[in-house]
């Protein structure tokens, strides 16, 4: 994966898969700790102690076209490989949350990418379920975006609506650009 | 700055319209999305088609998304569904190949061969 909101947009579709009704997106950018904090909680169908021992192996997967999963390994990799960490917990039932920290100014730290395309492409490619929620967060400033928000407004309507979308787009543009102070690109 | 009322406005004007689109008929143009086709680029596809169908107002055609459709090798894949037509599997796709396929397959209706997974696969 060539940036950080690319492994969002890969780690999500897990959640997809699970059948959440929210994922959540937490970001926490920080200059002053030096720190990138990616985590990914949804309510899905979680993970059993065995598949979630097995989860980080890229041997292991649950898609049945071919025998390797990657998405977890490469963002596991990604975040220890820039002096970072990974967690991961998930109970069946409840659901799982997937957590990677990365060392902000370290150079191996992937760029951050572009959220906005990940946030519109993650809501347009499941405009009927999930929810999703993100949250970013800076030294100086955080940005919300819930899509729970925008279905309430719409009463009923699609979230894929032209309109809807250009409204969307232009909120996340503004979002971050409002924050882009401290934001990393 | 862009706020919740205004999707309040564009739902009044939404309602009014009679061609809301309900039903879920039509053409339908899926994208794989997983890590497979996320690392190889689909993200900027999936966006180009939902912005090009959106510009041209093609009530008719949905875009969504899918898992592995386990031709890695050809990613970005991008299948597309007309009715009563057989089902056109593009690889390698990029946004300058989406506009071409929209323009050329789902509007005028002559699949974009040398796109197709087959020519691709021979290149």
């Amino acid at each position: 994966m060539r940036d950080l909101s690319l492994h969002i947009l890969d780690l999500t579709q897990n959640s997809v898969k699970a059948g959440a009704s929210l994922v959540q997106v937490l970001i926490r950018d920080s200059a002053r700790e030096d720190l990138i904090r990616i985590e990914i909680v949804d309510d899905g169908c979680g993970m059993d102690a065995d598949l979630l021992a097995r989860v980080t192996s890229p041997f292991t997967t649950t898609r049945t076209t071919r025998k390797v999963g990657l998405g977890i390994p490469m963002f596991k990799a990604n975040a220890e490989g820039s002096g970072g960490t990974f967690s991961i917990a998930s109970t069946v039932g409840e659901g799982t949350r997937v957590c990677g920290t990365f060392g902000r100014s370290n150079i191996d730290r992937p760029p951050m990418g572009d959220i906005q395309g990940t946030m519109l492409t993650l809501v347009l490619g499941t405009p009927e379920r999930p929810d999703y929620l993100l949250r970013y967060e800076t030294d100086e400033a955080s940005f919300t975006f819930d899509t729970r928000e925008v279905r309430a407004a719409l009463d009923g309507l699609p979230l894929d609506l032209p309109d809807v979308v250009a409204w969307m787009r232009d909120y996340l543009k503004e979002g971050f650009e409002q924050i882009s102070g401290g934001a990393t690109s | 700055m862009k706020t919740i009322a205004e999707l309040e406005a564009i739902r009044q004007r939404a309602k009014g319209q009679v061609g809301v689109r309900k039903d879920r008929e039509g053409t339908r143009v899926v994208v794989g999305m997983a890590t497979c086709g996320i690392a190889a680029g689909a993200r900027p596809v999936m966006l180009a088609f939902v912005e090009e169908v959106n510009r041209r107002g093609l009530q008719h055609v949905t875009v969504s998304q899918t898992g592995c459709i386990g031709m890695c090798r050809l990613e970005p894949i991008v299948e597309v569904f007309v009715p009563r037509k057989d089902k056109v599997t593009y690889g390698h796709m990029t946004r300058e190949k989406a506009g071409r396929v929209i323009a050329a397959h789902i509007v005028n209706g002559h699949p974009v061969d040398e796109y197709t997974i087959g020519a691709v696969e021979e290149q």
